[in-house]
């Protein structure tokens, strides 16, 4: 079974976000580069499908040079092989991206793409969705369990409240993985010298794109408004809950 | 002319709050683009509570039902919307940053080849066009943009808008005729896990255990805080990993993003990946043992201590005054 996985590299949360002194994006000098948490989850999922049905995984990712770094910790993981979409240069954006991976994938002519249910750097949650739009592919997310039977895949989707959906699909489909799915392996040390040796191609996002381009033009970057440390209440715990409530009512408005 | 499109919900015969919210907030965006709101009605059940959209400014409300329509799927409800944008031919199409109106607002998106912005924390008028606000990288930063295209397209996140006072206006309710077309991913069942659990991410209030809860039987003093304000229950990621909630209650990174009038934090230190999820709420409250703490720095108000004494003491004090 020919298996995808789309990847994407996103800073560390705890890295410092500095903001460009033109407004029109961050730094990117001191910020640490890891695998998007959800995609991890992606990754094992393909790996578990391949040990149970054969096959190949393959990652693919679009990003600058730095992303490869990030295609071969999936490569220690298990993976097989990258590929990489060079974007330098490229505005990037949930529609460009969608549309660079699933021409990617064509290519490949997967029977199942996993993917993290969102990149926890933008968190648009969109490109999954535009790759299975883009290829004519059902598609669901977020997805917490997974089985494959045949050719129909059963998929249980969280929605609000605690509610679960039931979900039966045709393969292929791309199916975006949320927490919960699964427990993502380490790499290895065997894993990480083999994967040092396995293939990472690289695209041009050029010949890809076309003459597509990004569909949100961002104006300006800034930093939230601060909130301000607000009142510590002092006291032993009788008094300051009475003066919390009275607060909360008298003060915030919200009770 | 600027009309603007929006995709309303409803669940169990009612239309939900948030879409109340997001008509309102249309009907301002329309008003300068000098255009109306058209309101979608997407599935079974709710078509008798229709002209409620028109109360809170939408001018028409379009219904479309379909036996293959029962359950959301992206298919068929993102050919539907197709169709109706390809009819209605709006200049704005919004939707609400749900787990339905999200991935629908994607899928249609990408079908039409126009730009959206997701989970927008404000949008406005600029030029004659949707002009968006919405945080990146964890909160850390927010960016303002453009989505490109016609329609612009955009989700708001829950919460962000006061529901305006609703009037007396009955808006046109017009039935579509649809065809979802073929659907490749089929609900086959829909199971409840914990019934009458509100979505934390339309919840109004909520009150969220951390690692210090110590045990998964120890969360019924959140429960019980909860339980006397009307809040939901959330979670740190800590207290989900040491299974002391599910993951349904989880609040941050890698769990819900919130948007609550009232967030009481207990026993959350406030890590990054936490106020990732609920930096937004209008009131945050922080009950904590350590004054180091993170989450202070973010709090409107805050209590260092134990909070196996403060929490049942609380609970007891909302009780009481919310029974005066």
């Amino acid at each position: 079974m020919k298996i995808g996985v789309l990847l994407k590299q996103v800073p560390d949360t705890e890295t410092k976000i500095k903001i460009r002194a033109d407004g029109k994006g961050v730094e990117e000098g001191e910020i640490k580069w890891v695998i998007n948490p959800y995609d991890e989850y992606a990754v094992e999922e393909a790996l578990r499908l391949k040990e149970k049905a054969g096959g190949e995984v393959v990652i693919v990712s679009a990003g600058p040079a730095r992303a490869t770094e990030a295609i071969r910790q999936a490569l220690a993981m298990g993976a097989d092989r990258g590929i990489r979409i060079d974007t330098t240069g490229i505005e990037q954006d949930p529609y460009t991206t969608a549309v660079m991976l699933a021409g990617a994938a064509k290519n490949e002519s997967f029977e199942i793409i996993f993917a993290g249910k969102q990149a926890v750097d933008d968190d648009c949650a969109q490109v999954l969705i535009g790759v299975a739009e883009k290829l004519g592919w059902p598609h669901v997310t977020p997805v917490e369990k997974f089985a494959l039977s045949g050719k129909t895949a059963t998929l249980q989707r969280p929605v609000a409240g605690g509610t679960k959906e039931m979900i039966e699909a045709d393969l292929p489909v791309v199916v975006g993985c949320e927490k919960g799915l699964n427990e993502p392996r380490y790499a290895s040390l065997p894993g990480i010298m083999k994967a040092k040796s396995k293939p990472v191609a690289e695209l041009k996002a050029s010949e890809l794109l076309g003459t597509e381009r990004a569909r949100i033009n961002v104006t300006k970057y800034s930093l939230p408004p601060e909130r301000r440390a607000g009142k510590i209440i002092p006291g032993e715990p009788e008094a300051a809950a009475a003066e919390l409530v009275r607060l909360l009512r008298e003060e915030a408005k919200v009770i | 002319m600027g009309n603007v499109l929006i995709v309303a919900e409803h669940a169990n015969g009612k239309i939900k709050k948030y879409s109340f919210e997001l008509a309102g907030k249309a009907s301002e965006l329309a008003k300068e683009l000098k255009g109306t709101v058209t309101a979608l009605l997407i599935g079974e059940g709710a078509e008798a509570q229709a002209g409620e959209l028109g109360h809170y400014g939408a001018s028409k409300v379009i219904t479309a039902s379909h036996a293959e329509l029962k359950y959301y799927t992206p298919e068929g409800y993102s050919k539907v919307l197709s169709d109706v944008i390809a009819q209605e031919k709006p200049d704005v199409v919004l939707g609400t940053a749900s787990s339905t109106g999200k991935d629908l607002l994607a899928r249609t998106a990408m079908r039409l080849g126009v730009g959206l912005a997701s989970d927008c924390v404000d949008m406005s008028v600029s030029n004659g066009k949707l002009l968006v606000s919405r945080p990146v990288y964890a909160g850390k930063a927010i960016i303002e943009a453009i989505p490109e295209g016609i329609p612009q397209m955009a989700t708001s996140r829950p919460n962000t808008y006061p529901v305006p006072a609703p009037q007396s206006d009955s808006p046109s309710v017009v039935v579509f005729q649809t065809d979802p077309g073929r659907i490749k991913a089929r609900v086959k069942e829909v199971v409840e896990s914990e019934a009458g659990m509100m979505d934390l991410t339309e919840a109004e209030r909520i009150v969220s255990g951390g690692r210090a809860m110590g045990s998964a039987d120890n969360f019924k003093l959140i429960k019980e805080l909860a339980k006397a304000i009307g809040a939901t229950v959330g979670a740190s990621r800590a207290a989900v990993d040491a299974g002391f909630a599910s993951h349904d209650h989880q609040v941050g990174q890698t769990g819900k993003t919130v948007n609550p009038t009232l967030y009481i934090a207990c026993g959350i230190s406030g890590a990054i990946q936490h106020l990732a999820g609920m930096r937004t709420s209008k009131v945050i409250v922080a009950v904590n043992k350590d004054p180091e703490a993170p989450i202070f720095s973010k709090a409107d108000y805050g209590i260092v201590g134990d909070l196996f004494k403060v929490v049942p003491i609380l609970t007891e004090k909302f009780k009481k005054l919310l029974q005066e």
